[in-house]
């Protein structure tokens, strides 16, 4: 089989099985808005600062909130299928836009978390598995522990005391500097700058996942024939490290970080939020703060759909990576 | 150590087992330290009321005391004059109760779910499976803050709200170890005396599966206390109880001048999160011994 023809496979696979997911999170969606204290009608009242029963009952009647709850669900598939997910009446203007607004900004720190976590993780993986039961896997084994135990929004804020406080080297919060009239590359030098303690404090929990994952496959990989072999003709074990068994260990690892990326996504709400970093995360913290349920279940829907995204992606990846993993 | 355990999983001799676990358990230095802290955060715990008999959210020294500047306020006081170690000890209780109760709920749901469909296996596997991811699909904190938002905030509603967020994971193991236990011979000769389901999955086959469901325990318990930190730091939790989150989100505000206030709720946070992974590794190694030696 080729390989275009093995990821297409695997594409409309993922696709099919994905379907049925999708739908019940729609619904379960749904079904939370409408558990949520006060609706649409209520807010907008609440927005205008007055509003009798009469003009109560109207607006209700207009936004098709006096219908029954069926007609309702009909109403929400209907317009989510036109890429609509209601309007906010706190921000004025469509929940879509808001939130598609945030999406670049997280998907960015994600992506940077993501980057440190790999490169960070599988180095301190690869080291411990080198050294297995030797005082280097003890102490990052220690260590791993220590990032697993540490809350995010905590360590955030512990960074912003020592680099922005006391050392005074990278800002403490937003995405960039504020009318700092920078063009080109000094733009994108001052946002990298704003990206890094957020980033950082988001890849840590991750930095302990990819290191315990790599740890593992290496050890796993390192015990098979062809290792010994590539040993026994004779190749340096610089080349027999990267070459063999990093190479074929990488695999299990990406399937199983991709499995992370929702946690991920959890972790920008309170990292985001403490960085003041303005993303979906921020986005669902006002929205929780402003009772804005529309929006926040608008969060909720999209960041389901990024994960859903992402472990298709990952199975994509595997699938082109590795041509013995056949199409079920 | 290798290869001792009974490659067949039976229950043959489920008593020596027992005895053996233990003492690889006793022998753990890490393990037996995390054990010790954690029964000495519990006594804390239980002793909060008689270490500090005023509510902790009242006034009782000079704002702004650092640490160690006032020897009857070790910790320091906050910005209102409250003692940040009243506000520990106090938060210690809400952290414990919210990590165990909803780590107890969340293992229940898990294991009635997860024994069902790895017992029954065919098509019941197959729809609770699509349930179970329905309910892993959503960042679990995104899930968590909707959920707590909705509902009113309140201990009670934190706990089940951390509770339905972390259910499918316990799901999947007891899921997985059913699965494998089902074929196993004790599961056929039980079969052949004629018991029931119940029987088979509560007395059979549940036993065990119990040794790795014990480490997702208090690894769960870890979970659900940082998930309570981080939603009373951001204020989504009840406003009316001091918790070791809620103390880091008011401090937050005097970062610069005061960081302690910040620093020393924190601090009991990761120790107490980090005795309980330990002890989850250190019981790992005495569970599973076999496993883990490979690892």
């Amino acid at each position: 089989m080729t390989i275009a023809r093995r990821v297409l496979k695997t594409l409309v696979r993922n696709g099919l099985s994905a379907i049925p997911t999708v739908l019940a999170i729609v619904i379960l969606n749904f079904f939370l808005l409408q558990l949520a204290p006060g609706d649409a009608a209520d807010v907008i009242a609440g927005e205008s600062g007055a509003a009798t029963e009469e003009s109560m009952r109207q607006l209700r009647a207009r936004l098709g909130l006096d219908l029954p709850v069926v007609a309702q669900l009909q109403a929400y598939l209907s317009n989510l299928a036109q890429g609509s997910l209601g309007f906010s009446p706190r921000y004025n203007m469509p929940v879509a836009d808001l939130i598609l607004q945030r999406l670049p900004q997280t998907l960015m720190l994600l992506g940077m978390a993501l980057g440190f976590a790999f490169v960070l993780g599988v180095t301190l993986g690869t080291v411990m598995a080198l050294n297995a039961g030797r005082w280097p896997d003890r102490m990052i084994s220690v260590l791993t522990l220590l990032l697993y135990s540490v809350p995010g929004f905590w360590i955030g804020l512990m960074l912003i005391v020592l680099f922005s406080i006391k050392l005074g080297w990278l800002p403490s919060g937003g995405a960039e500097t504020i009318a700092s009239g920078f063009a080109g590359l000094d733009l994108v030098l001052d946002r990298l700058r704003h990206m890094i303690l957020p980033s950082l404090t988001l890849s840590l929990f991750f930095i302990a996942v990819y290191a315990r994952l790599t740890r593992a496959a290496v050890m796993e990989v390192a015990e098979q024939d062809f290792v010994r072999t590539a040993r026994a003709k004779g190749l340096s074990g610089f080349t027999v490290g990267f070459r063999h068994v990093l190479r074929n260990a990488l695999l299990p690892v990406t399937t199983l970080a991709g499995m992370h990326i929702g946690g991920v996504l959890g972790g920008a709400v309170v990292v985001e939020t403490v960085f003041s970093w303005p993303g979906l995360g921020r986005l669902a913290f006002e929205a929780v703060m402003r009772r804005d349920y529309n929006v926040l279940l608008g969060v909720l829907l999209l960041s389901s759909f990024v994960v859903i995204i992402a472990n298709m992606l990952v199975d994509l990846l595997q699938a082109w990576l590795d041509p013995r993993i056949e199409v079920r | 150590m290798a290869a001792v355990t009974d490659v067949t999983g039976s229950s043959a001799a489920p008593q020596e087992r027992r005895r053996r676990a233990l003492r690889a358990f006793l022998r753990n230095p890490a393990g037996m330290i995390s054990l010790a802290f954690l029964l000495g955060a519990v006594a804390l715990a239980l002793a909060a009321p008689h270490l500090y008999p005023e509510d902790p959210l009242s006034m009782v020294a000079r704002p702004f005391l650092w640490p160690g500047q006032n020897a009857a306020y070790p910790l320091g006081t906050d910005s209102l004059g409250r003692d940040v170690a009243a506000g520990v000890v106090w938060g210690t209780r809400i952290s414990l109760l919210v990590g165990f109760c909803a780590m107890a709920l969340g293992i229940s749901v898990g294991l009635l779910v997860g024994a069902v469909a790895g017992y029954f296996g065919g098509r019941v596997d197959d729809a609770l499976v699509k349930f179970i991811e329905i309910f892993q699909t959503p960042p679990s904190f995104v899930l968590l803050v909707v959920l707590v938002a909705i509902a009113q905030p309140a201990i009670s509603t934190v706990i089940v709200a951390i509770a339905l967020v972390t259910w499918p994971t316990a799901a999947r193991l007891v899921r997985a170890e059913f699965r494998s236990l089902r074929e196993k011979d004790f599961v056929m000769a039980a079969r052949g005396l004629g018991y029931g389901h119940a029987r088979i999955i509560f007395r059979e086959i549940l036993p065990n599966a119990l040794p790795p469901l014990i480490v997702s325990a208090s690894v769960l318990v870890a979970t659900a206390i940082l998930m309570e930190a981080a939603l009373s730091f951001l204020g989504l939790s009840d406003p009316n109880v001091v918790s070791w989150g809620s103390m880091i989100g008011a401090g937050r505000e005097l970062l610069r001048t005061a960081w302690y206030l910040c620093a020393v709720p924190g601090v009991a946070i990761v120790l107490t999160v980090l005795a309980l992974n330990l002890l989850g590794d250190a019981l790992n190694d005495s569970l599973n011994p076999r496993v883990s030696a490979k690892r």
